[in-house]
């Protein structure tokens, strides 16, 4: 593609995650490649189980191994390969080369400390800072993400703030150290229609005041049109399809993205029947053969419960893993 | 609202008149306690026509949950009465309102939590006739595997747990727990907000079925503006305790008059990346503060003016808009 692949702030290659259990494997990630040029923001879209966000786990190490088994050809985040990379430079990485922000802030925050504390403990454990220094930067981080009162809620516990509140916490927390990439994983799959608009809107604007690499892990294709230049779509543990976010919503060619697109409620004026896939996401243990959704694939036959199928090149950077688009 | 001044007018399946709760939150310290009085609803009328869908949107602490439980007698309200089937059901003892919860069920976001874990899906859906005495035990049972057949799920799963299922499965078993008594009324308070996209879209289009089928009247109580445009008929919308405005579905879609309505519509992600926009957010406050002026003269039926003070009053066949009223 268009920069040369050392240059890559996230680089994939051949990705598997396996959780042993007791009488069979969770085949979490199967085969994925996927990357993040420089700048740029990609949304991973896929429903529960698809492995997106053990993938993103993956790439920072934060699976522990047992019980989890990570296998690739390349693992690579800000050029560091992180299969070798020893608990130092770990550490290194954490926090400054790539932070992460979670669904759920209320389990993020530590129930006992107040938000500035935490925010504070952030910057004392990866920057030389004085105490008082850490928490005047806490502050500061608090009224970049546009917290009205942020001295007041530097002095909160994290049950006295709102869904929302504690998310623009939570992502001041992550871009304390200056993260080069920041991973984002359904940030506001909890939040109210209105309040995810705004927390969307603002790690857009953070993304380019601080020039980061973004990655936005979502079920919500809605999300994806809001935010990212670039979607990888996963269903059970693979990428179905690539492609520039135009090309996803005006041209997308797997029969998944274009499934997941109908799927989508509200689209028309009216009540009605919507277009639904039928079945459900498959069991991680015992994957399909051949393509994971040929089972609830309309297009499907014989070939696509046989064999892998080939990842198709539909332009320069558009990719689909479908038998159909090879006739 | 016009031309149905016929002399039969049919009884709704449930009607919530002027309906409001007042928590008594209790605060200060341990020897300083106060109580603050919440107005979680205020003077809140729903009207559910027979086989009809109304949708309940607002945001968190709108009061729409509060409205449902109202609706349900398992919040008793501070003021107003609800009337199930044109009977008159806010003072009802336990004992006498238990012929009643036959007629009205629910079905609750989290269905991992509805559910028992400790009983099998069969034990789970027959559970209502055995509660309310209806059959023997083998009826029972062959009724709930029907209607987990009826809901989409292989009889097979009557021997199965909740831990076993998928969220889409045990929203489908939630479901048919609710209908299993053939209710005329289903509150169901945000039932597609954790599933996936496609998810969303069977459970959906499974109310859309049932409700054709079973002369079924259902308060779809959700923030997800999308989903209700897909579903329901008519739209309250919730702001602060009160209901701002209510129409016809395409009518708020396509006329709101309401700063909130207006903003809440606003937020929702717009499907076409080549029309992304930066929006303007305006806070509770401001919204609460923006006033809607209307003139007497051009409301659908003879409202006084208001003298600056506000009211929901018709601007339109099946439009209300709260709203001042100018002479």
């Amino acid at each position: 593609m268009t920069t040369a692949t050392a240059d890559r702030q996230v680089d994939i290659r051949d990705l598997h995650v396996s959780f042993p259990q007791f009488d069979s494997v969770v085949q979490a990630v199967r085969g994925v490649s996927l990357h993040l040029e420089p700048g740029e923001s990609l949304g991973i879209v896929g429903e529960s189980g698809s492995g997106k966000s053990v993938s993103c786990m993956a790439v920072m190490r934060l699976l522990r191994t047992p019980p989890a088994v990570v296998r690739a050809e390349r693992l690579m985040l800000e050029g560091v390969e992180m299969t070798q990379a020893s608990a130092e430079d770990l550490g290194r990485l954490r926090g400054s080369a790539a932070a992460m922000i979670f669904q759920d802030p209320m389990t993020a925050f530590d129930p006992v400390f107040t938000i500035g504390d935490q925010i504070a403990e952030t910057i004392l454990t990866h920057r030389k800072r004085r105490k008082r220094e850490a928490r005047a930067e806490a502050l500061d981080l608090l009224r970049r993400v546009e917290i009205r009162n942020a001295e007041a809620v530097l002095d909160s516990y994290p049950h006295q703030l709102s869904g929302g509140m504690l998310q623009r916490a939570m992502i001041a927390m992550a871009l304390s150290c200056n993260p080069r990439v920041l991973f984002a994983d359904e940030p506001t799959t909890a939040l109210d229609v209105t309040v995810q608009a705004q927390i969307l809107q603002l790690i857009k604007d953070l993304q380019a005041e601080f020039h980061m690499g973004l990655i936005v892990i979502t079920h919500d294709l809605g999300v994806v049109a809001e935010t990212v230049d670039r979607v990888v779509v996963m269903y059970g543990g693979k990428v179905m399809e690539q492609a520039p976010v135009g090309a996803i919503f005006g041209g997308a060619r797997h029969p998944y993205t274009r499934a997941l697109l109908e799927s989508i409620p509200g689209q028309e004026g009216g009540r009605r029947r919507l277009t639904e896939i039928p079945g459900g996401s498959p069991d991680p243990s015992n994957p399909p053969t051949g393509c994971p959704f040929h089972p609830r694939c309309s297009l499907a036959d014989a070939s696509c419960a046989n064999a892998e199928p080939p990842v198709v090149d539909i332009a320069d950077d558009h990719q689909a893993a479908c038998w159909r688009l090879t006739e | 609202m016009t031309a149905r001044a016929e002399q039969t007018e049919p009884v709704p399946a449930l009607e919530l008149q002027g309906i409001s709760k007042t928590f008594m939150l209790r605060g200060g310290t341990l020897f300083n306690r106060r109580t603050t009085p919440l107005n979680a609803v205020r003077d809140v009328n729903i009207l559910l026509p027979r086989n009809g869908i109304l949708g309940l949107v607002g945001e968190s602490g709108s009061g729409k949950s509060t409205t449902g439980m109202m609706a349900l007698r398992l919040v008793e309200p501070t003021e107003g009465r609800i009337l199930l089937e044109g009977q008159d059901i806010t003072d009802l003892s336990p004992q006498d309102l238990r012929p009643f919860r036959r007629r009205m069920q629910v079905v609750f976001q989290d269905s991992y939590s509805a559910l028992d874990p400790m009983f099998t899906l069969q034990q789970t859906v027959a559970e209502p006739l055995r509660i309310h005495g209806l059959g023997d035990a083998r009826s029972q049972g062959e009724a709930a595997l029907d209607w987990l057949e009826r809901v989409g799920l292989h009889r097979s799963f009557g021997s199965r747990y909740p831990h076993e299922l998928s969220g889409g499965q045990r929203q489908r078993v939630a479901i048919a727990r609710a209908l299993i008594l053939e209710p005329a009324v289903l509150i169901a308070d945000e039932p597609t907000s954790a599933l996936d996209v496609s998810v969303k879209a069977q459970i959906i289009n499974l109310l859309q079925d049932l409700q054709d089928q079973m002369d079924l009247s259902i308060l779809f109580i959700s923030h997800d503006l999308s989903v209700v445009r897909s579903l329901c008929d008519q739209v309250a919308v919730m702001f602060n305790g009160r209901i701002v405005e209510q129409a016809a579905t395409e009518l708020i879609f396509t006329g709101a008059r309401h700063p909130y309505t207006q903003s809440l519509l606003d937020a929702i992600p717009v499907l076409d990346p080549s029309r992304r926009h930066r929006r303007q957010f305006r806070s509770r406050d401001e919204l609460e503060q923006a006033r809607l002026i209307v003139d007497a003269s051009l409301l659908t039926a003879p409202v006084a003016a208001t003298d600056g003070a506000r009211r929901l009053v018709p601007v339109a066949p099946d439009h209300l808009v709260e709203a001042e009223v100018r002479p």
